[in-house]
């Protein structure tokens, strides 16, 4: 650590008013606030801050991201070699799918990073730490086989249209890395959709895709009407097809507790999510009978504690609903925003079989309404306070 | 004789050349400043349904920029006559027939892009700018001068749906003008690295390209920067 000081302390006077690069000052206030807790102190009126500031949040999320992230390299390998009917060891497995993954997430980085230097450096603003998280996560919510081009025009979409331009981190109406795969998926939807691109099916010579192999994912399969080739069980461990993060509902729950103990994410969103997908879950099971078609009849009739576990529901209500920035403020607008979120994202679903990742729109649908929620519940305490004071 | 002669004097300074600088910026400020797309927002619906290829979006223009022309030459000679009640019924009245003469003859000579237009042809007939022109200038300037800012106004919103309808074009289909730009053999499906962007052909794409002109031309142009 002592070699970084140095190295900070011998390079700060050349970004410093005056100095060589006096305008690239946000990159150097950047590097040196990563690595060291910033000497700045308030310098009007009195602050009381939390110990822990925004560069400690990122860090915890991305601790939590770890384990989804580690089990999508290890799957997507699994699921490759399974498709290819070989059996190999636990390391070719995740290592396959690291060599895929990794550079995914070197380019995420590279672009997004690069993209939010540059506007500081333009804007003379600090640098925000707000791309860390949503670096990491872009990748997680892309399928395997997607070209990089497309991540890195995915992710200068998200950054430029979806956050750059209301005003940088912070400020953003919508949650950037769901924008970044909202574009993916609107604009290349062969290679984010279907049932040809959640496995790698590259082969060597010699090797040939195993008979009945199917890559379509349990969403998929039955939005298709598709016979569902995994358990209960694969769907819950996650050894099934999706995006590389969001098959384990066992490593997002590990990740879940991680954000809820470190009181990161916020555990109102995530709980009354769960109660949303499943008060719709149940409707569903209720109205199955009535159902127009023989695949929506089967989806609906799915238990409702199953929709939990499929797609990518866990992943997006834990790490995607819970930004603080695109989400509800207010504590009960909380509440209201999460139980949505929960129930839009299994409605859409089921109900329209072109989107089967309903999670992603339901967000997304949700963080526009978001304000207006607050505004609510402000408004209604207000009233409340109000009608007191008459009492009174 | 003498006072005649300085009365004609005065008259003649009065009488602006027919493209002096007032004139010209009759044709000149709507292309930037006042721009009906990009500054005062209006006309957005059209903007957005007919720019996912070039040539509508071209016939498109052509169509606004005729009625917007003539429109307001009409308005203009008939300002003096049209009751101030009824003013609006007038300028309907205007408008619909120079559009149903503009859809005649797309219908006898271009009837694929007639078809592709399809309603909004017909919608030029609301198209704000056309109604606003009418209302803010036509009613109160003289032909000539009506007829100018006719034409710039419509020369404002063409360039912006062409600009518009480039990118689309060229990101949604690889094509422009209906010709393929995009050699085949980048492509993906053929072994090469590309794809087309579907969004681009998708109305939201239409709405971020002239917000992006939006912010290009308010960063370049320091006169529409608001202050607060």
């Amino acid at each position: 650590m002592k070699l970084f000081k140095n190295l900070l302390d011998s390079v700060k006077p050349h970004f410093e008013e005056g100095g060589k690069f006096e305008k690239l000052y946000p990159v150097y206030d950047g590097f040196a606030t990563f690595l060291f807790v910033p000497g700045h102190t308030s310098h009007s009126g009195a602050h009381v801050r939390d110990g822990i500031d925004l560069k400690r949040t990122m860090v915890t999320v991305i601790l939590a991201l770890v384990p989804a992230l580690l089990f999508g390299m290890w799957n997507a390998g699994d699921l490759h070699y399974a498709a290819l009917g070989e059996t190999v060891g636990f390391w070719d497995k995740f290592f396959f799918g690291a060599i895929k993954i990794v550079p995914m997430i070197v380019v995420s980085y590279a672009v997004g990073l690069g993209i939010e230097f540059a506007f500081c450096v333009i804007k003379k603003h600090q640098i925000n730490e707000g791309y860390l998280v949503t670096g990491m996560l872009i990748p997680l919510i892309m399928p395997i086989d997607i070209p990089l081009w497309m991540v890195a025009l995915s992710v200068v979409f998200a950054v430029v249209i979806g956050k750059e331009v209301f005003g940088g981190t912070g400020m953003n109406i919508l949650n950037p890395a769901l924008t970044a795969r909202a574009f993916a998926f609107f604009a290349y939807p062969t290679y984010m959709s279907g049932d040809q691109v959640w496995i790698n099916t590259s082969t060597d010579a010699g090797q040939s895709v195993v008979d009945g192999y199917s890559g379509a994912t349990v969403l998929g399969s039955y939005a298709t009407g598709g016979e569902v080739q995994y358990s209960v069980m694969d769907m819950f461990l996650g050894t099934i097809p999706g995006s590389i993060g969001e098959t384990s509902t066992v490593a997002i729950i590990i990740g879940a507790i991680m954000l809820i103990f470190t009181g990161i994410g916020s555990w109102r969103i995530m709980l009354s999510g769960v109660v949303g997908a499943i008060v719709m879950g149940l409707i569903f099971n209720a109205v199955a009978p009535y159902a127009i078609s023989p695949e929506q009849q089967t989806f609906m009739a799915v238990p409702f504690w199953q929709q939990l576990i499929m797609g990518g529901f866990a992943f997006g209500i834990v790490f995607m609903a819970t930004d603080p920035v695109s989400a509800a403020q207010t504590t009960r607008g909380k509440w209201i925003y999460g139980f949505l979120v929960g129930l839009f994202a299994i409605m859409i679903r089921v109900f329209n079989p072109a989107y089967p990742e309903g999670i992603m729109l339901a967000i997304l649908f949700m963080n526009v309404m978001a304000p207006l929620i607050d505004h609510y519940v402000v408004q209604a305490n207000v009233s409340k306070r109000k009608k007191r004071l008459k009492v009174a | 004789m003498a006072e005649v002669t300085e009365a004609v004097e005065k008259q003649k300074k009065q009488r602006e050349p027919l493209f002096g600088k007032k004139n010209r910026k009759l044709i000149s400020d709507p292309l930037d400043d006042s721009n009906p797309i990009t500054v005062q927002v209006l006309g957005i619906c059209s903007a957005l349904a007919i720019t996912v290829k070039l040539y509508p979006a071209l016939i498109m223009s052509i169509s606004v920029l005729f009625v917007m022309g003539v429109g307001n030459v009409v308005i203009s000679l008939m300002r003096n006559v049209i009751p101030n009640r009824i003013r609006i019924i007038v300028q309907l009245v205007v408008v619909a027939s120079l559009v149903i003469l503009v859809d005649q003859v797309l219908k006898a000579y271009v009837y694929d892009v007639s078809k592709e237009l399809s309603v909004f042809v017909g919608l030029i007939i609301t198209n704000c700018i056309i109604m606003g022109r009418f209302e803010a200038f036509a009613l109160a300037n003289k032909p000539w001068k009506s007829f100018l800012d006719g034409v710039g106004n419509a020369f404002g919103y063409a360039w912006i749906l062409l600009a518009v309808a480039f990118f689309r074009e060229l990101l949604g289909s690889g094509a422009l003008f209906g010709y393929q730009v995009i050699p085949d053999s980048w492509y993906l499906s053929n072994g090469g690295f590309y794809s087309n962007n579907g969004l681009m052909l998708l109305p939201p794409m239409a709405l971020i390209t002239v917000g992006i002109i939006i912010w290009v031309q308010r960063a370049k142009n320091t006169k529409l920067i608001e202050e607060d």
